[in-house]
């Protein structure tokens, strides 16, 4: 979707290329975060593809077409634009910054009208409310979820995206990162996504671009960043704690055992207690006919009793989403000092089971300095290379 | 301490009755000095007067914006930046010489009459006009601008659209700053033979006769009291409420 090839900046007067000989694609609908040091000239390649910055040699194509023979304010009207400092026109009301872009595209009003209700909403700001605000009356976040729909309002194609996030406080900030991955995960743009935070690169990019003095050092997905980073220099940057990172980026259901064993509300206790002591189990998963998990039976109040598993059987309050992430999933088994914590879905079916054990093969043994190896999990989880 | 919390607005009363009070005293000196009587006795020539001197503000303040406005803005172009600071200075320059000095010289050109005044008034009024636009213009925060370029908008759309409505409040202030000035300065064109209010208050103090020179300094004073009134309804009007001037 977008291309540089063999991209370079000179700026005038300066020797040293801003952006140097850097080549790469981003694919249709996703996002690419470009990431580096400050200085290394992230925010100039980004401007590059809109033109704000002239290109000193190379190509950058939208849909294989060089911008640089596109007419330069059709190229920028058809690109969203947000940027860390928000840039809302502060003497125009929320709804004429929403409408910039359409009028200069010549929409009619009921159009545009609806749109601004329409983008509004999506950025979970009443229109009743905030349409005729001015930016001076908005907080730091609406004004940047304002930020954002703008460059969202003609639904273009690509968006260029620098720092959008950059100038709120962290907690505000996360909740805007997840929502709008929400909306991307509907609208399916592509994204050229400037930040200089490796959490929030990690988190938003389907691929990172890591910069380094203008050069490409490496773009691959986050997951393969940060389990093989090319050089010391991403090494360093991604962070000595990258074996902690990925746990944001793993999945519970990546790493949990799948259908583990567990018996029914209506078995016979002596059978099931009979069966744990051949199999070694101290504990046991109970489930009702539909799979949904029930709590658990331990061994020696179930060896001597005569009756059913139900009658005995403790309720499981800790329990983890199959779509949480690692990180959270083992912060819970931190919190409750338990060492294995069960999957369960929405609708509380047992799904799996995690445990420390498992979780931490997963994450560390992938970390051979020598060059490590990524396994996967396999179905009885145990770990295949 | 209860006792010495002021009720709010004894200050503003205070000010008011103060007010009336020099105005009282005002109006008796001026009578005292025969201003009524003169103002019964002239009032078509007063009026007459009047409507020259508005005539000659009102004509050189509008050319003086027209000539001004265009000139910030093109001095805030990309192309002129390098030249901005030196004509600046210029202009800068040629603010300290005295009113009465540019009256005499465009006289010693164009000879004597309004024209001569009106040419007088724009040179003088168009500094503090040229000045705010630069300085409205460059003011404008360059973020928004990079807003509104990233946006598609060209720079004709820039400057209509962003540039303006936000250096709005600045250029106001220098065009209203011109034309009260104008009005102080028209007086003088009275010297060339342009009219105005300047015939009274000049023709006054050669004769010694303070009823005939207040009668033209209490109407030159008042318009421009009534200028700068106005100039704030407009710039309430036309500066965005966005905007955290007002």
């Amino acid at each position: 979707m977008i291309t540089f090839e063999r991209v370079t900046k000179i700026y005038p007067g300066s020797d040293e290329p801003a952006i140097d000989n850097v080549s790469f694609e981003v694919p249709e609908g996703e996002i690419c975060v470009v990431i580096g040091p400050s200085g290394c000239c992230k925010t100039t390649l980004m401007r590059m593809i809109n033109r704000l910055i002239p290109i000193t040699s190379g190509i950058i194509s939208i849909k294989g077409q060089n911008v640089a023979k596109m007419d330069v304010i059709e190229l920028r009207r058809g690109i969203g634009y947000a940027i860390q400092q928000i840039g809302l026109f502060p003497h125009m009301t929320v709804y004429d910054n929403i409408a910039t872009v359409p009028r200069l595209l010549k929409w009619d009003k009921k159009r545009i009208a609806a749109r601004v209700d329409e983008l509004l909403s999506l950025a979970g700001l009443e229109p009743d409310i905030f349409r005729f605000r001015y930016p001076r009356e908005l907080s730091g976040g609406q004004a940047q979820r304002i930020g954002v729909v703008r460059a969202l309002a003609t639904d273009p194609p690509v968006m260029l995206m620098d720092e959008p996030f950059g100038a709120i406080d962290p907690i505000n900030r996360e909740v805007l990162q997840d929502e709008f991955l929400k909306i991307q995960a509907k609208v399916k743009k592509t994204i050229i996504f400037v930040t200089h935070d490796i959490h929030e690169a990690i988190k938003m990019g389907d691929k990172i671009a890591l910069l380094e003095a203008g050069r490409l050092v490496q773009y691959d997905t986050p997951e393969n960043l940060l389990v093989h980073p090319k050089n010391r220099f991403v090494k360093d940057f991604v962070g000595a704690d990258r074996a902690l990172k990925r746990l944001d980026l793993l999945k519970v259901k990546d790493a949990m055992m799948q259908n583990p064993v567990h018996c029914h509300m209506d078995d016979d206790a002596e059978v099931i207690a009979k069966h744990m002591k051949e199999n070694q189990l101290t504990f046991l998963l109970v489930t009702d006919q539909n799979e949904k998990l029930k709590g658990y039976v331990n061994f020696y109040e179930l060896k001597d009793h005569l009756g059913k598993v139900r009658d005995l059987v403790k309720p499981m309050t800790i329990t983890v989403k199959p779509e949480q992430n690692l990180k959270e999933a083992l912060s819970k088994m931190l919190s409750y000092d338990i060492g294995i914590v069960v999957a369960v879905d929405d609708d509380s079916r047992l799904k799996g089971v995690l445990n420390t054990r498992t979780l931490l093969s997963v994450v560390g043994d992938t970390y051979d300095e020598r060059g490590g190896v990524w396994g996967k999990i396999t179905q009885q989880g145990s770990i295949s290379s | 301490m209860i006792d010495e919390v002021k009720p709010a607005g004894v200050g503003e009363r205070m000010w008011m009755w103060i007010g009336i009070a020099v105005a009282f005293a005002g109006g008796a000196f001026v009578q005292q000095m025969g201003f009524f009587d003169f103002v019964r006795n002239n009032p078509g020539e007063i009026w007459k007067l009047l409507l020259e001197h508005i005539y000659l503000v009102g004509v050189s303040s509008a050319i003086a914006i027209s000539i001004g406005v265009p000139t910030g803005i093109l001095l805030t172009r990309g192309f002129m930046r390098r030249y901005r600071d030196g004509i600046l200075n210029i202009l800068g320059i040629s603010q300290t010489v005295p009113s009465l000095a540019v009256i005499a010289l465009s006289m010693t050109y164009i000879g004597i009459g309004p024209n001569t005044a009106i040419f007088a008034l724009v040179i003088y009024g168009l500094l503090p006009i040229i000045r705010n636009s630069v300085a409205g213009l460059a003011g404008v925060d360059p973020v928004i601008l990079d807003a509104g370029r990233g946006m598609g908008m060209n720079s004709r759309q820039l400057l209509f659209k962003v540039e303006l409505p936000n250096a709005m409040y600045i250029i106001l202030t220098g065009i209203r700053t011109s034309t009260v000035i104008n009005v102080g300065t028209a007086a003088m064109s009275f010297l060339v033979g342009g009219g105005g209010l300047g015939d009274l208050i000049f023709t006054g103090i050669a004769m010694v006769d303070p009823a005939y020179m207040l009668a033209g300094a209490i109407p030159t004073a008042c318009l421009a009291i009534f200028m700068n009134w106005a100039f704030g309804r407009v710039e309430k009007w036309i500066v965005s409420p966005g905007l955290v001037y007002h």
